[in-house]
């Protein structure tokens, strides 16, 4: 018996309610045995993992953080398809100790569907300092169902979990649930609506299971069912739905009800009214002007890390690393074809360089977000900014991914996978790229010195018009396509202290993500750019990329910028302070002060501005590109933001530079 | 006048969740507003005869309530779709 479970993985999937501590656990099983990738066709993350116990192999998924299991939400969908149709050999439901209630919810629904359960309950340690006392043996007996207590942040339980999975898989328990039953009074009617689509459920869901999800109102099954079924009987189906439409309300109270039967004997609770650390600390953070103030001290500490130990790393890495590695390229390859050295070291190089530099910027935020994220301190500051973000159209939690952008705009992207409404999010997506991320920053902390008198107050002022168009753009959109009202509903998960094992662990994911979707996209763009600005002769004043920026010049007329400074623009699309490097090998200049000179001898003050302007408003770079196209899935969006910001930054560009002028005559 | 936010009408005592203010405890009636929000609501917690206690209630924006030991966030919009009594619920310490 053991040598054929030793032979076959053990196929486990994770099942819970988001905050739950459902991915620590993942962390604690698979360590860094694990993949992340996307479920098929969904931006949802798809989270899979191996472990051992004495020579057995355990594979593991963690299926998306769920409230319940109807078809309201992918998660949901992507949750109840993968149980009924990849059957796991053990579903583990991870439920949180101190709101047990609460949590068995998604257990009233994982029951019915006939798969091998396990409850882990975690958190037993938060509940205990709330004075709630869980009995796990009597849980255990009412439930018919394991349970093993588990403190996950501790890592404690997880051997135990593993070993009763086991047991449970090779038939060593009694396993025997209590699947919980509809209330009395839609008996009848649940037992006419499986008569009626007896025939017509799709292969291996459970017949009762699809009636009482028809009954409850489920979209995805009632359509399924409609395809299938004669009119005669989906008529009288129609009939019976309708005269039960507070079904799906009758039905979670049922389920809650058997709840409260289960724990009755299981949770000694304390009386109410005790205050909580959580309590305590939400008088402050969700204060209207406390609140506010708090947020904004994060946001202030995120970037003044970005900037004192963000940039410098970054300059290190560029000196000491990419600058280096170039160096000693350019001389290996020195006998060779100069088109040799410039492909690899101009081309190659420069692309690896430019993700790499981006590495430090990128841990900084990915950690500070992992730990705000861990601490439960996220839904406060979408809560404190819904208010805001309703002038936009937008909830609360489209605030922290559009705050990302200030780091990087790819992150800002990614981040919008938070927001289940897919207009919402695809509005977020394409206002992230007006959010000036550092890279734009260091463009005009480069070039706002050389011109004005005042470059700080310059900079403050770039950085206000992006903000302005942004809140434009957002309340444009939000008025031209009006998405459903999405309802703004968010759980404020419990403090606890941050587990630095999680931290790191999501932080290296998303590097990974971003390295795989942006770094390869960033360094074939790189060549493709050294390669326009070579060809065909070998030089950058006779190359394609040239000739297109003398097309566009009369465009840059208008701003009083030559083909030069429109090249330079058209480069940012690698990555948006390239547009510095490029300035350099245009204008021939060896060193930035140089260039500084050059620059300043070339342009009129108005023309630097308009051209900061259009910098900070222009294309989204291919690294965030490539995040839009792979987070909406369409390419519509992608090429949506690349004309809307062109058109904008242009205009922008424009307007700035026959204001100024304008201005500067008087 | 009752010293509660519920506005005394002739028939009932029932009021939106919106019109709570802040740590005043009431428990559920009805659930309005289309079939997905009920459903959500419904999982959450939010059945009729649930306990529920009001956290946070400025005058605008989001509320944040206690139900079944969770602390949730409502817009004001689904707030009002929530309808509530505050019979037996004077102060907000009634538990079930």
């Amino acid at each position: 018996m053991m040598a054929v479970q030793a032979a076959r993985p053990i196929r486990i999937a994770l099942a819970g309610q988001p905050n739950v501590g459902k991915s620590t656990v993942f962390n604690l099983l698979t360590g860094l045995n694990q993949h992340v990738g996307n479920w098929p066709g969904k931006t949802v993350e798809q989270k899979t993992g191996t472990c051992q116990l004495e020579g057995v192999v355990f594979d593991v998924v963690d299926l998306p953080g769920t409230y319940s299991l109807s078809a309201n939400s992918p998660e949901e969908l992507i949750t109840r398809e993968y149980i009924i149709k990849e059957k796991p050999d053990v579903v583990v439901a991870v439920v949180d100790a101190s709101s047990l209630e609460r949590h068995l919810y998604l257990v009233s629904e994982l029951l019915p569907l006939a798969v091998p359960l396990i409850i882990g309950l975690n958190m037993v340690d938060v509940a205990e300092q709330q004075g709630i006392k869980v009995e796990p043996h009597v849980l255990e007996a009412a439930l018919g169902v394991p349970v093993v207590p588990m403190v996950a942040s501790k890592g404690q339980g997880i051997h135990e979990l593993l070993a009763r999975i086991q047991g449970l898989v090779c038939g060593k328990v009694h396993y025997v649930p209590n699947v919980p039953e509809i209330r009395a009074d839609h008996k009848e009617v649940l037992s006419s609506i499986q008569s009626l689509i007896g025939g017509c459920v799709p292969p291996s869901y459970p017949l009762g299971w699809v009636a009482l999800k028809v009954l409850e109102g489920d979209k995805q099954l009632t359509e399924n069912v409609r395809l299938c079924l004669s009119k005669e009987k989906w008529e009288e189906m129609q009939k019976l739905l309708k005269l039960h439409e507070d079904a799906c309300v009758a039905v979670a109270g049922g389920r809650y009800e058997w709840i409260a039967r289960m724990i009755r004997a299981a949770v000694v609770k304390p009386r109410s009214g005790q205050i909580t650390l959580t309590d305590q600390l939400d008088r402050w953070a969700t204060d209207p002007a406390w609140g506010l103030l708090i947020l904004a001290g994060i946001l202030g500490i995120m970037f003044w890390l970005t900037y004192a130990l963000g940039s410098p790393a970054q300059q290190w890495i560029d000196q000491n690393i990419v600058h280096a590695l170039a160096a000693a390229t350019a001389r290996a390859l020195a006998p060779l074809p100069p088109w040799v050295k410039g492909l690899v070291v101009d081309g190659a190089i420069n692309g690896v360089g430019t993700v790499v530099s981006f590495f430090p910027v990128l841990v900084i935020f990915f950690v500070v977000l992992g730990a705000l994220e861990d601490v439960g301190y996220m839904a406060r500051g979408a809560y404190i900014m819904d208010r805001f973000m309703h002038l936009l159209g937008l909830h609360g939690k489209s605030f922290l991914p559009l705050f990302l952008g200030f780091g990087c705009n790819v992150p800002a992207v990614m981040g919008a996978r938070v927001i289940e409404s897919e207009h919402a999010r695809v509005q977020t997506i394409l206002l992230a790229p007006l959010v000036p991320c550092t890279a734009r920053m260091a463009v005009v902390a480069f070039l706002a010195p050389a011109f004005f008198t005042a470059p700080t107050l310059v900079s403050w002022g770039l950085l206000l018009i992006n903000l302005m168009v942004l809140a434009v753009a957002g309340w444009v959109m939000s008025r031209v396509s009006k998405g459903e009202h999405v309802a703004f509903i968010m759980e404020l998960p419990l403090y606890h202290l941050p587990n630095l094992r999680t931290i790191a662990l999501t932080t290296w994911q998303r590097l990974q993500s971003f390295l795989r979707k942006a770094g390869t996209v960033i360094l074939a763009v790189s060549v493709i750019i050294w390669a326009l600005s070579t060809l065909p002769h070998g030089n950058i004043d006779s190359s394609f990329l040239a000739s297109f920026g003398r097309l566009l010049e009369p465009i840059g007329r208008w701003m009083g910028l030559d083909w030069r400074m429109i090249v330079a623009l058209l480069s940012s699309l690698v990555a948006k302070e390239n547009s510095i490097a490029a300035l350099g090998v245009l204008f021939g200049a060896d060193s930035q002060a140089r260039l500084v000179t050059v620059l300043r001898a070339t342009l009129t003050p108005a023309a630097a501005l308009a051209f900061l302007v259009t910098e900070m408003l222009f294309m989204p770079c291919v690294a965030t590109l490539a995040a839009i196209r792979q987070e909406t899935n369409s390419l519509r969006w992608p090429i949506f933001s690349v004309l809307a910001l062109t058109l904008i930054s242009l205009a922008g560009g424009v307007l700035t530079y026959q204001v100024a002028t304008w201005l500067s005559r008087w | 006048m009752q010293n509660s936010s519920c506005p005394v009408q002739a028939v009932s005592d029932r009021c939106s969740l919106s019109e709570l203010e802040s740590s005043e405890g009431a428990s559920i009636v009805e659930l309005r507003g289309g079939h997905s929000f009920r459903s959500r609501l419904a999982a959450l917690g939010f059945t009729p005869g649930t306990a529920v206690r009001m956290v946070r209630n400025l005058s605008h924006g989001p509320v944040i309530v206690t139900i079944r030991d969770t602390r949730i966030v409502l817009g004001r919009e689904e707030a009002q779709q929530v309808l509530v009594t505050m019979e037996g619920h004077d102060d907000g310490s009634t538990s079930s």
